[in-house]
C-alpha cells in the first residue's frame, strides 16, 4: 500500500516533525511518496530522497507555493489524494491548517493528531486536552490524518534512494497572499523535536529572570525552552513557547518544569515526557503528582546550583 | 460588512472529564457546559469589529441540541445581534458543521465568519479550515490580530516557531487562537437585554445537509495515569538519581 505524505520544510530542510510522520506512514504502507510543494527545493529535494522507505519524492515548484498558503496548496494535495489510500501531515501549525481544507475538497472526514495506528482504517487519538483517548475507525476511502510528531519514531535521512517526479504546481487562486513571518531566533533545537526541555512557569516572576535562570541552564543541556501558558501571557516568554493543550505536545527524554504549578492543560502538553523533573516552591503544585523527581523550594537557588552541579558532576 | 460568528456548547474547561464506565463514551449526564473558549474569542473579535463600525450585524450560530440556545444566549449577551439554532440531536462531527455553516452562510452571505481554532471537547481543529474549503474563501487560521484595511483582511497567524501575517481577500475565514483577545464580562443588564434578542431555530433538514458520522468512535479510554516519583532532597541527589537512576545523562 503506498501513502502519501505531505512535507513540512522550510524550502531549504524538512522539519523534524516530517521525518516523524513518515515513520507513522510505514506503519500503515509499505510504499511511502513524499510531496514537497514549495520553491527553491534542490537541497530538500536531495535529502528527502535519501530517506530510506521513500520510494517516490513528488516535486510541485513555483513561487505562489513557496510560503505554504493552504489555498493554493489544498488543491493540488486534493487533486493527488485520490490516488492513495492514506495521505499523512504532521499535526503541526502547517499540517493543521492545510490538511482539513483538503479533506473538505474530496468530501473526506479527517483525523487530527493521531498517535496510534491500530489498524489502516483505525486510530487512537486525544480528545478533552488528552484526559481521554478515543480510538476512531475512518469508513472513507481515503485516510486523512495528521500525525502527532512525539508519538511516532522519526526516520533516518541516509541511505535511501527514491524516485524524484515533477509535478504541475497548478495556479496561484490569488485569494492569499503571504505578507511576513516572524520567526523566534533561536540556537536551540525545536520543542517538538528536542531530548531536553526546560520550561519555565510563572514562578520565574519576569522575562528577566527567564533569560538570566533559564537560558544558561537549557543551553548547558542542549535543551529547547518551554514556558506555561501563565508565564506566555505575563510577557516572560513569546508565544510559541507555549507547552500545552493549546501549545505545542512535547515529549522529549527530559522535561524540567521550573515554576510551574501543572495547571491540566499544560500538563496535557507534556505529560509524555519519559522523565519529568519539577521545581517549585509550593510542595503542594500539582505538577509534582507527574513528576517523577520533585524538587521543593526557591528555584532561584536551585537552578543555578543544578547548573554549577551538573558542570561538577557530569562533564561536557 | 455582516459578520458571521460559530459557537459550540461544549463540557466547561475546568470540568475533569470520566469517560463511561463501558468506554462508550465521556460522562455528560449534570456535566457543566459552557461555550467553547476559543469562540468566546471569536464572538468577542467580531463584537469588537461591530463597535469600531467594521461589521454592521454580528450574527451567531450554533448547532446541536436545543440547550446550545443557552450557548447562543451568552453571545447575544456578548453583543451579538441575532442568533441562529441548527438544532439536531444527531452527533455533528466536523466534516457536517461545515457543510451546515456553508448552507446558513450562503443564506446569510456574511463578508467574515469567525469561529475558534478548535473546540476543547473534540480538540479536532478542522471545522473554520472545511468551510473555507466548502465555500472557496481563503482562511486565516489561528489568528492572533485581525486588521481591516482597504477591502483587505490582514490575519496575523500563530504558527509553530513564530508568527506568520497573510493578507486575505474578502470574503474570508478567520479562526482565534487564544490570544486574539480577551473576552468581555457580561453583565446582568446586557444577559437580560439578550432575552430580547431574535434567535431563530432551523433544523439540517430546512438546509438539505446529509449530517451522518463519517467517523466510527469505537471507544473511549482515560490514559494510563502518571505515577508521581518522588520528592529528592537536594540538588545533588537529583542529580546522581537523573544520572545513575533515569539515565538520563
Amino acid at each position: 500500500m503506498t501513502v502519501l505524505v505531505i512535507a513540512e520544510h522550510d524550502n531549504h530542510t524538512l522539519k523534524a516533525a516530517t521525518l516523524s510522520t513518515i515513520g507513522a506512514a510505514l506503519q500503515v504502507g509499505d510504499e511511502i511518496h513524499v510531496l514537497l510543494a514549495g520553491q527553491g527545493l534542490a537541497a530538500v529535494v536531495d535529502a528527502t530522497a535519501r530517506i530510506p522507505g521513500v520510494a517516490k519524492v513528488l516535486v510541485a515548484e513555483e513561487v505562489h507555493l513557496a510560503h505554504g498558503l493552504a489555498e493554493n496548496l489544498a488543491p493540488l494535495v486534493a487533486g493527488l489524494a485520490r490516488r492513495y489510500l492514506h495521505v499523512l501531515a504532521p499535526a503541526s501549525t502547517f499540517g493543521k491548517n492545510l490538511l482539513p481544507r483538503v479533506a473538505a475538497l474530496i468530501d473526506v472526514a479527517p483525523v487530527s493528531d493521531v498517535i496510534a495506528i491500530e489498524s489502516p482504517d483505525t486510530f487512537k487519538r486525544p480528545i478533552y486536552a488528552g484526559n481521554v483517548i478515543a480510538t476512531v475507525q475512518s469508513r472513507d476511502s481515503v485516510k486523512l490524518l495528521t500525525v502527532r510528531s512525539t508519538a511516532f519514531s522519526p526516520v533516518p535521512v541516509a541511505g535511501g534512494s527514491a524516485e524524484v517526479e515533477t509535478m504541475d504546481p497548478g495556479l496561484d487562486l490569488g485569494q492569499s497572499r503571504f505578507v511576513s513571518r516572524q520567526l523566534t531566533e533561536t540556537s536551540r533545537p525545536e520543542l517538538d523535536s528536542a531530548r531536553v526541555i526546560v520550561s519555565g512557569g510563572r514562578g520565574l516572576g519576569s522575562s528577566e529572570a527567564f533569560k538570566q535562570i533559564l537560558e544558561p541552564f537549557a543551553d548547558r543541556l542542549g535543551a529547547a525552552i518551554g514556558a506555561s501558558r501563565a508565564a506566555v501571557d505575563a510577557g516572560y516568554a513569546p508565544n510559541d513557547c507555549q507547552v500545552g493543550q493549546t501549545g505545542k505536545i512535547v515529549a522529549p527524554q527530559l522535561y524540567f518544569a521550573v515554576g510551574i504549578s501543572g495547571a491540566i492543560q499544560h500538563l496535557a502538553g507534556m505529560k509524555d515526557s519519559k522523565v519529568i523533573v519539577a521545581i517549585n516552591k509550593d510542595a503542594e503544585a500539582p505538577i509534582f503528582q507527574v513528576a517523577d523527581y520533585g524538587l521543593v523550594g526557591d528555584l532561584f537557588e536551585l537552578v543555578p546550583e543544578l547548573l554549577a552541579q551538573l558542570d561538577v558532576g557530569i562533564g561536557a | 460588512m455582516k459578520v458571521m460568528v460559530a459557537v459550540k456548547r461544549v463540557v466547561d474547561f475546568n470540568v475533569k472529564v470520566r469517560c463511561k464506565a463501558d468506554g462508550s463514551g465521556v460522562e455528560l449526564a449534570n456535566v457543566k457546559m459552557a461555550m467553547n473558549p476559543f469562540d468566546e474569542i471569536a464572538v468577542e473579535e467580531a463584537v469588537r469589529l461591530k463597535e469600531a463600525g467594521i461589521a454592521s450585524e454580528v450574527v451567531a450560530v450554533s448547532l446541536g441540541a436545543k440547550p446550545c440556545e443557552e450557548t447562543l444566549r451568552t453571545a447575544l449577551a456578548m453583543g451579538a445581534d441575532r442568533a441562529i439554532l441548527v438544532e439536531s440531536d444527531s452527533e455533528l462531527q466536523p466534516l457536517a458543521v461545515a457543510k451546515l455553516l456553508m448552507a446558513v452562510v450562503e443564506r446569510e452571505a456574511p463578508q467574515l465568519v469567525l469561529l475558534g481554532k478548535q473546540a476543547i471537547d473534540d480538540d479536532a481543529n478542522q471545522t473554520g479550515q472545511m468551510l473555507a474549503a466548502l465555500l472557496g474563501w481563503p482562511q486565516g487560521t489561528f489568528a492572533s490580530r485581525v486588521e481591516l484595511s482597504e477591502g483587505q483582511l490582514k490575519v496575523t497567524r500563530e504558527i509553530d516557531g513564530g508568527l506568520e501575517t497573510l493578507a486575505l481577500a474578502l470574503p474570508a475565514i478567520v479562526t482565534a487562537d487564544l490570544r486574539l483577545n480577551e473576552p468581555r464580562y457580561v453583565k446582568l443588564p446586557s444577559i437580560m437585554a439578550a432575552k430580547k434578542k431574535p434567535l431563530a431555530v432551523i433544523t439540517p433538514q430546512d438546509l438539505g445537509v446529509d449530517v451522518a458520522p463519517r467517523l466510527k468512535q469505537l471507544k473511549v479510554a482515560e490514559p494510563a495515569p502518571r505515577r508521581a516519583g518522588g520528592q529528592v532532597g537536594s540538588v545533588a541527589e537529583l542529580v546522581s538519581k537523573l544520572k545513575n537512576e533515569a539515565k538520563v545523562f
